[in-house]
Parts: C-alpha cells; sequence; structure tokens
C-alpha cells in the first residue's frame, strides 16, 4: 500500500478515536471525553492566534508601518493600551480603547433603525407578501399577529381588558413561531449526527480498501 | 466625550455621506480592526494564563491543563515559524481537519440526544400554549415523512406556518430588539449606560 | 405509575441509545428507501437567480460558518459552487469566520475536481474563483467591503495582491458583483442584513443552519431574495442543482430520527395525560 494512503488512514482514524472519545460524553464524564475536550480547545486557539496575526495584524499593521505608513501606528498603540486591562494600577488606560470601539460602533443607530424597524414596518403593510392563493387574507393575518405581538412584550401597561386580550392573540401567534424555530431546531442538530455516522461510514470504507 | 463624538460622526456620515469625509470613516473602521484584533489576543492571553496557573498550582485536572497548552503551542509553532509554510504548514492544516474538525462537529452533534431526552421528559401539552406549540413544532418535524397523499397536507401547513404566523412572530421579536437596541445604543453614546468601561 | 411513566422515568441513556441505533440503522440501509423533496419557493428563488446569471458574471460567497455547523452547511455550500462553476459564474469567496478559511479550502479543491470531471473543464484559481482570506469583526468587514474590498483584503488568503488576480479586476466593492450569498451560522446572517444589504442594498441571499432559519423568514421580500434553511434546504438546493449528494443521502436518517422524537414526544404526552386523568379521579 502507498505512504500516502497509510498516512491519509492514521490521520483518519485518529480523528474517529476522537470522535467517539467526544461521544463517550453520552454515557458519563470520563478522561477520554476530557481528553477531547481540552485537546480542542489549546488546538483551536492555536489556530485562531495564527490566523489572526498572519491574516489581520500583519497585512493590516505590520506591512504598512514598515511601508512608511506611520499613522497606523495609532491603533496599534491603542490596541496595546487595551492590554493594560490585566493590570490592576494601569488597567484606565484600556477605557480609551475600548471607547474608540463602542463609539465606531455607533454605525449600527441608523442601520437598526432602518432595517429592523423601517423595512419590517413597511413589509408588514405590504398586503402583496402572504401565502398561496390568499395572499391578502394571510397579509392582514401577518399584520395582526405582528402588532398583537408587539403588545404583548409592551409591560409598562397592564395586560387587561382589550389590551390584555390583544397580547393573548399576540402570545398565541409567538407560540407557533416558537414551536416553528423547535421543530427546525431538531432538524438541525439532528443533522450534525448523521453527518457523524455519515463520517464513521467513510473511516469503515477506507478500512476495508485499504486491507482488501 | 469619546464615545459621543466617534458615534455621532458614524451616526451623522450615514445621513451625509460626503465624500470629503469618507477617508476618516474607512479609516475609522480600519482602525476598529487593528484595535479588535489586540483584543482578541487578549483572550489568547488569559487562555494561557489561566491553564499555566492550574498546571503550576497542580489544581484538579491539572494534566488536561498540559493538554490544551500543548495544543496550542503546537499550532503556534508551526504556524509562525518561517520557512514551514505558515497557514499552509502540513501539521497545522492536518490537526484542524484531524483534529479541531472532528472534535467540534461530534460535540454539537451531542445536542442531539439532549434535545430528544429533553423533549420526552419535558415536552407536554400543558396548556393551551404548549398545545399550539407542541402542534407547530410536529407539523414542522414530520414534513418530509413520506405520508402519501397526507404528505402534500402537511407541507403546505408547515409552508404557512413558517411563512404567515412564524412570520408575524419573528417580525414583532426583531421589531422589539431593534426598539431596544436603539434605546441602549443612544444611552451609551450619551453616557448614561457606562458598564462596558468596567469598575471605576 | 402508569406504563408510560415509567419510560419517561428510565435513565436518559436508554434514549440516546435508542435514537444511535436507529439513526444508524436508517443511514446504513438509506439506499433501501427514498425521501421525496418537495422544494420551497425560498430555495428555488436562489437557484432561479443563479441559473439566469450569464457566463463570467460574478458572486460573492461568504462562508461565514465552523465545525460545528458543518454537516448542514457544507452540502448547501458543495450544491451552489457546482451550479457556479456549471454556469461558468465566477466565485469570490470569503470567510468572516474565525475556522471558516479551512472549509472554504476543502470545498473549493473537492468541488473542483468534481468540476473537471464532470464538465470537462479545467477550474483555475484567480480566473474562476479566488479565496481573499479572513478577517475579525463581521459587521466592521462588510461595511467595509462595501467600500473596496482592498480595504480589509489588499491581499488574498494566499498572499498574492487582489489586483493580480484576473477575477478581481474591475471588481471594487458590492456594485461589481451580481449578488452576495451569505453561508452563515452565527450572528454574521444579521451582520449581512443590516450591515451590509441595509446600507449598500445589494442583492443578498443567506443559508443558515436550521436553528436560525425561522429567524429570517421576515427579511423575506425586502432584504432577501432567498433562504436556504438547514439539511432539508441543501437537500432541496442539491434537487434542483441535479446533484444528490450529503444532505440527499441523509434524508433517511433525519425522518427515522424525527419519527423517533415525534414517538418520545406523543409517549410522554399519553403519560401525562394518563396521569392527570388518574388524579382528577383520585381529587
Amino acid at each position: 500500500m502507498e505512504d500516502g494512503a497509510t498516512v491519509e488512514l492514521l490521520w483518519t482514524t485518529l480523528a474517529v478515536f476522537l470522535t467517539l472519545a467526544t461521544f463517550s460524553f453520552l454515557y458519563k464524564d470520563n478522561p477520554f471525553y476530557k481528553f477531547a475536550e481540552h485537546l480542542v480547545v489549546g488546538v483551536g486557539a492555536g489556530y485562531f492566534v495564527v490566523l489572526l496575526v498572519l491574516t489581520s495584524l500583519k497585512p493590516k499593521l505590520y506591512d504598512p508601518v514598515l511601508a512608511g505608513e506611520w499613522w497606523y501606528l495609532i491603533p496599534g498603540i491603542l490596541g496595546m493600551m487595551m492590554w493594560m486591562r490585566f493590570s490592576k494600577k494601569l488597567s484606565w488606560v484600556s477605557r480609551y480603547p475600548i471607547a474608540f470601539y463602542i463609539g465606531t460602533s455607533g454605525v449600527a443607530i441608523p442601520l437598526y433603525m432602518y432595517n429592523n424597524i423601517n423595512r419590517q414596518l413597511s413589509s408588514t403593510l405590504d398586503l402583496s407578501f402572504g401565502f398561496g392563493s390568499m395572499t391578502e387574507v394571510w397579509s392582514i393575518f401577518i399584520v395582526i399577529g405582528v402588532l398583537t405581538g408587539l403588545m404583548y412584550f409592551f409591560f409598562s401597561k397592564e395586560h387587561k381588558g382589550s389590551f390584555g386580550g390583544a397580547a393573548k392573540v399576540g402570545i398565541y401567534v409567538l407560540m407557533i413561531g416558537f414551536g416553528a424555530s423547535f421543530g427546525y431546531t431538531v432538524m438541525a442538530r439532528v443533522s450534525l449526527f448523521v453527518q457523524r455516522i455519515a463520517f464513521l461510514e467513510e473511516w469503515k470504507d477506507m478500512l476495508i480498501r485499504y486491507f482488501s | 466625550m469619546i464615545v459621543f463624538l466617534v458615534s455621532l460622526f458614524m451616526v451623522v456620515q450615514y445621513y451625509v455621506p460626503l465624500d470629503s469625509w469618507a477617508w476618516m470613516y474607512q479609516y475609522l473602521i480600519d482602525w476598529t480592526i487593528i484595535i479588535g484584533v489586540f483584543a482578541l489576543l487578549l483572550g489568547i492571553w488569559s487562555l494561557w494564563r489561566v491553564n499555566f496557573n492550574k498546571i503550576k498550582q497542580r489544581a484538579e485536572n491539572w494534566e488536561y491543563a498540559v493538554i490544551t497548552l500543548a495544543g496550542l503551542l503546537i499550532m503556534m509553532i508551526v504556524g509562525f515559524v518561517p520557512g514551514w509554510g505558515n497557514l499552509n504548514n502540513y501539521v497545522y492544516e492536518h490537526f484542524f481537519y484531524y483534529i479541531l474538525v472532528p472534535i467540534q462537529a461530534t460535540m454539537f452533534s451531542l445536542l442531539a440526544f439532549f434535545i430528544s431526552s429533553a423533549a420526552f421528559r419535558a415536552f407536554r401539552a400543558r396548556s393551551l400554549l404548549a398545545t399550539l406549540l407542541l402542534f407547530a413544532g410536529l407539523v414542522i418535524m414530520i414534513r418530509f415523512v413520506p405520508m402519501g397523499q397526507v404528505s402534500s397536507y402537511i407541507s403546505d401547513l408547515s409552508g404557512w406556518i413558517l411563512r404567515v404566523p412564524n412570520l408575524a412572530a419573528k417580525r414583532a421579536i426583531i421589531i422589539g430588539i431593534g426598539l431596544g437596541a436603539i434605546a441602549t445604543a443612544f444611552k451609551i453614546m450619551f453616557g448614561i449606560e457606562r458598564a462596558y468601561l468596567g469598575r471605576d | 405509575m402508569n406504563i408510560f411513566d415509567k419510560m419517561v422515568a428510565l435513565d436518559r441513556r436508554w434514549v440516546f441509545l435508542f435514537l444511535f441505533v436507529v439513526v444508524a440503522l436508517a443511514y446504513f440501509l438509506r439506499n433501501h428507501f427514498t425521501v421525496d423533496i418537495v422544494t420551497t419557493r425560498e430555495v428555488r428563488s436562489i437557484y432561479n437567480f443563479v441559473e439566469n446569471l450569464e457566463p463570467g458574471d460574478k458572486l460573492l460567497i461568504s462562508f461565514d460558518y465552523d465545525p460545528s455547523s458543518l454537516a448542514e452547511l457544507h452540502p448547501m455550500s458543495r450544491a451552489i459552487i457546482t451550479q457556479c462553476y456549471k454556469r461558468k459564474v465566477k466565485v469570490i469567496g470569503v470567510t468572516l469566520s474565525q475556522y471558516g478559511a479551512g472549509m472554504v479550502e476543502e470545498i473549493f479543491r473537492e468541488i473542483g475536481d468534481v468540476a473537471e470531471q464532470e464538465y470537462g473543464r479545467e477550474i483555475v484559481y484567480g480566473e474562476d474563483y479566488c479565496f481573499i482570506g479572513y478577517r475579525p469583526y463581521p459587521a466592521f468587514v462588510i461595511l467595509g467591503m462595501g467600500e473596496n474590498f482592498r480595504v480589509f483584503f489588499p491581499r488574498d488568503y494566499y498572499d498574492t495582491p487582489l489586483d493580480d488576480l484576473p477575477i478581481m479586476k474591475g471588481v471594487k466593492n458590492y456594485d461589481d458583483v451580481k449578488a452576495v450569498l451569505a453561508i452563515t451560522s452565527g450572528t454574521t446572517a444579521d451582520f449581512w442584513v443590516i450591515y451590509g444589504n441595509a446600507r449598500y442594498n445589494m442583492p443578498l441571499a443567506l443559508g443558515v443552519t436550521g436553528v436560525m432559519a425561522t429567524d429570517y423568514y421576515p427579511y423575506l421580500g425586502n432584504a432577501l431574495f432567498g433562504l436556504i434553511g438547514g439539511w432539508k434546504g441543501a437537500a432541496e438546493y442539491e434537487k434542483l442543482v441535479g446533484r444528490p449528494d450529503k444532505a440527499t443521502a441523509g434524508m433517511p436518517a433525519q425522518v427515522a430520527a424525527h419519527l423517533t422524537i415525534v414517538l418520545f414526544i406523543v409517549i410522554g404526552n399519553i403519560g401525562y395525560l394518563l396521569s392527570r386523568k388518574t388524579k382528577k379521579k383520585l381529587g
């Protein structure tokens, strides 16, 4: 057998071992599972550091500064000020880069206003987007569902009388939405497991091919 | 003051996108990433510190901290040493595909079992609300089970659930989140909310 | 305690074992029964959009997922890229997920081999596709790419200047690609909608995990022109592309698992209703 096939089989067998070690948690917590858990944390963190430094820090800070764009030292210094967070005496220094970072996040204000409020409200009132042949009927249902759902989340007024009735309709609509989410979530979780079974079958086929 | 001025600029430039200050906008978001990278590296330093202290003090399960730090160091060495291929290094790539991918994928696949166990023990039609949730969930779950003619009705019903009540519910939540996010953002912008700065 | 309550009180490891055996068996016997996959409007709209593109048109595809969502999002990524290669649509790949880079490389490599075997065309990096790499903080990267890709990606993942890649000629920002397809497993989907589409108004479609799929229906028709939700969405896309792959292969196991869980829920509820009836009788 070729060396390449042997090496690939060995790596895949390692992956299968780690997969089964992780599955062993279903029986109970054990050293194999703990080993896999701690290994993935270390390898994942190491992978991320290398990727971050080589694809973000080097081209965005190191290379421009070396090329003479000295103004990039400003965010570099601000970034290093962030590291003062762990010092008891100098942790106040880290507030400046944090404030800068939070400030730039202000770009979200007009975008959230447009996307989450303006656009959603105008789409709600668009009666051409519904379902099936009774588009307008279901569109009106959507309008009622959105309004009553919002009423349910309005806790500054007591849910009594007609307002309480509307809020109750809202919670019914919300529950159907959460039920739909539950159904999809089950599919999502099961698909992760099916993929692992598929992987184990691929390894079994690899073993058969290797030894035949 | 920094938060107010920078966020005010970011809001104004959205509504008044002048070419003369487009360069400032670009630099601000560019610099934010660089500062953010240092913050992420802070997290890695924290991981190192916690595990190193665990080993030093021989705390409970300290042996596993050795594994964590070994994984971290190996990846950093093979990734950073010049001439070893960096992101295309053999060990770096193979550790990703044959260690990280299977363990992470399997860890999340365990959730399939926990969700089934939780549904078995706790998902009860105790009230009208719970029954509605249960009914909607069951329709979505059985929509691709082959049941002859019934399948097409279930498929249509699940489509209706997703595009009508589910859409209405999620839209109400999105609008609510939007209102809350904007209110919080203004509170931060005007200095009313300062928890992000940490303790004095 | 009735029999149903006794079943519910069983050690949960028996439940795990039952589910494991049912799903594994259903997967191994998958060739013995088929599941009819009904395509939905939201998936067809993405497929039709790509089908109507001209050869040489460019798409930006953002692969923002990690190994924990591999099962659902890998099949849809593969199906979309297969269709792009078949239609000679050029793909600009990017990732905003820290573990996405490895996922992207694997897909382009695999589907490139498929395209060569099945469509008889050699897929050339830099001409048919490119991968511009990863940057952290997706919200800001999405904003930056809307001005100029080169703000955050002066070079691609393999350290080649973007201007040296033929595919990137004439591509400055979202205005120069036909659409953005974001295949994502986390909050990046929200960022694409809010910071991408709301700001720059480019055509946007999402491929998301099942857990998130229901949350993005409100954006259909305004921010999104299409939505692929989870494993089933991936199976639908594979059916449309005419290339049944891993998502389609896993559907029988999905059906078995769903029926098992429905059975668990039904058993649990029968036990609950019987217990409630008994308690009412006893006063």
